[in-house]
């Protein structure tokens, strides 16, 4: 079973959200990127930009496919991970940690409790495995 | 109608037509607007020998003016430059000449060899970090570049020189229909872009900034000017360029091009009343993963030999889909062969050269065509090997009749641009001799007396 930490809440497109004062940081998990291998690429949105939950905010390119990054909360972008463009294997190696995406500053707080917790995230991915 | 050299019998076409609900193959077609159908057979004769057929179709052909047969001063766009023997013996081989592009590494090195040899070849003409494998033409070339611009930027106007190719516009004007792409113009009176009026236009809106040079009147833009309006306010510069020039003018990309695109038809393919053609595209090496097209990259084997294969096929449709970064997912692989040959049979002196001789070639028939009563050059601007010319008589009278005397005078402008209907635009190039410039002027000289 792929590590789901318990701190973090998620999304059914596998985004982890992290509360860090004023500010949400946004990264996939460590499923997403075992299942992407190899990324060789992430496009991430300029900070200034707005997203919106359930929208796509990026692309994640791996050696094998590629993906659209989704916003797990609506908000503006006031921090992106710029290590990725130089390191992208990064998002493989600590996805979690240094492997982080975007920072958000949420204009709908009421968008974090329809958040997946790391329980109903863990019972998603034991069902996708069945 | 049964026809030898259609699949299918006139039962299976019964049964077909059955399948979908359709009484005739008449009934199929009804919803074609009867206008636009030929309401009889075709005026053919049932049957010829082999040997009539070809008598035949000879005459047919013969009845065609092309530069074989005539002294070419076309422009505007296709060029009668020199198409070296070798080209056609190389790219008729049967491991090139194919009929679909096979691009699986373990059957294909040579191919995508010849294309990374293209795309290198390119990228160092026009001074850009990384060319694909080609596209169709100048124009869906230029089209591909406004949609890559807007991608790049998220902005969503596209500010086009007066001076780009009123054709290419065309087409770019479709392709930006779709995805609501503004297109504006940049006048210049002068033959050349105006670049104080560019750039008031170009602002904060603006994807790209696109001019054309040599432009389709001839006249040589000031690139890095232009590349400077573009970049202050945040926007690429494209620069469109024939490629066949690129031995004497500088490469786009060293005066501060985002994007270089071009017609590539000079570089040995032939005139082909107009295609296939070959769509040059090259970009800075950062806007590599909003390129359109194919690309092939070096790499090396499990055994660390050289070897190639596509690279970043994640931009394309067959993995990326609906995101894509283009709906093109051919090239003209043949013609891009074509070129490859070309450049690897000329070598540097030799594209040099002709870019010299063109020139040298075209100034000296400006200079004997503008000795001619009332015939006089239209903008002052410097031009390359093309120039409009001014005429005391209406130009598609002079090249009617300078066609019966076996000239292709050029192409009148008229139908490109109202308030130049009394100018023909003349290509020289390296081509073009003496005696044939001088009877060329002789014969003009006697048509609008």
């Amino acid at each position: 079973m792929a590590n789901v930490p318990k701190d973090l809440k998620y999304t059914r497109e596998h985004e982890w959200a992290k509360q860090e004062g004023d500010s949400v940081r946004v990264g996939i998990t460590a499923y997403a990127q075992e299942q992407l291998g190899d990324v060789v690429f992430v496009e991430l949105p300029k900070v200034g930009a707005k997203v919106t939950a359930t929208k796509n905010f990026g692309v994640v390119e791996s050696v094998k496919a590629v993906s659209d990054l989704f916003a797990p909360i609506s908000g503006e972008v006031v921090e992106i991970n710029g290590e990725l463009s130089q390191k992208p294997e990064t998002v493989n190696q600590d996805p979690y940690g240094r492997g982080w995406m975007i920072a958000v500053k949420p204009s709908n707080k009421g968008e974090w409790d329809q958040l997946l917790t790391a329980q109903q995230y863990e019972d998603f991915l034991a069902q996708a495995a069945h | 109608m049964a026809s030898r050299y259609i699949a299918n019998t006139a039962d299976e076409q019964k049964r077909m037509l059955g399948v979908i609900g359709a009484g005739s193959i008449e009934e199929l077609l009804v919803k074609i607007p009867a206008k636009v159908r030929l309401p009889r057979p075709l005026g053919l004769v049932p049957a010829m020998a082999e040997t009539d057929l070809i008598r035949h179709l000879k005459a047919l052909a013969g009845k065609n003016a092309d530069a074989d047969s005539h002294v070419c001063f076309m422009g505007a766009g296709s060029y009668d430059h020199y198409v070296p023997s070798p080209i056609n013996h190389l790219v008729s081989r049967g491991e090139f000449f194919t009929a679909y592009t096979p691009y699986q590494p373990e059957a294909s090195q040579g191919t995508l060899r010849t294309i990374y040899e293209y795309q290198t070849m390119i990228a160092e003409l026009t001074g850009m970090d990384v060319a694909n494998a080609s596209i169709y033409d100048g124009a869906s070339s230029l089209a591909e570049a406004a949609l890559m611009a807007h991608a790049v930027t998220a902005r969503n106007e596209i500010v086009l020189s007066r001076g780009v190719h009123p054709l290419y516009k065309r087409v770019t004007a479709t392709y930006c229909e779709g995805p609501g792409i503004r297109l504006r113009d940049a006048a210049g009176p002068d033959g050349v872009t105006d670049l104080e009026a560019a750039r008031k236009v170009v602002g904060a809106k603006t994807a790209a900034l696109v001019i054309q040079t040599p432009n389709f009147y001839g006249c040589l833009e000031d690139v890095a000017a232009a590349a400077e309006i573009a970049h202050g306010a945040g926007a690429l510069l494209v620069v469109v360029a024939d490629p066949v020039n690129l031995g004497v003018l500088e490469g786009p990309g060293k005066l501060g091009a985002d994007i270089v695109i071009g017609e590539g038809q000079g570089l040995g393919v032939p005139l082909s009343f107009g295609g296939p053609n070959l769509g040059v595209f090259a970009a800075k090496k950062e806007l590599v993963r909003r390129m359109p097209g194919r690309l092939v990259g070096a790499t090396v084997d499990s055994d660390g030999a050289r070897g190639f294969v596509l690279t970043l096929q994640t931009r394309e449709q067959h993995i990326r889909r609906a995101k894509a970064t283009s709906n093109i997912c051919t090239n003209v692989a043949l013609c891009a062969l074509m070129a490859t040959v070309y450049l690897a049979t000329l070598g540097r002196r030799g594209l040099v050269r002709v870019g010299e001789l063109s020139t040298a070639k075209a100034h000296y028939a400006a200079e004997r065509l503008t000795k001619i009563p009332g015939v006089s050059l239209r903008f002052a601007a410097p031009f390359f090997k093309e120039f409009a010319l001014k005429l005391p008589k209406p130009p598609e009278r002079v090249v009617t009749r300078l066609a019966k005397q076996g000239f292709l005078a050029g192409v009148p402008l008229k139908s490109f641009d109202r308030a130049l209907a009394d100018c023909l635009l003349v290509a020289v190039t390296e081509k073009r001799t003496k005696a044939e410039i001088d009877g060329f002027a002789a014969a003009l000289e006697k048509a609008v007396a």
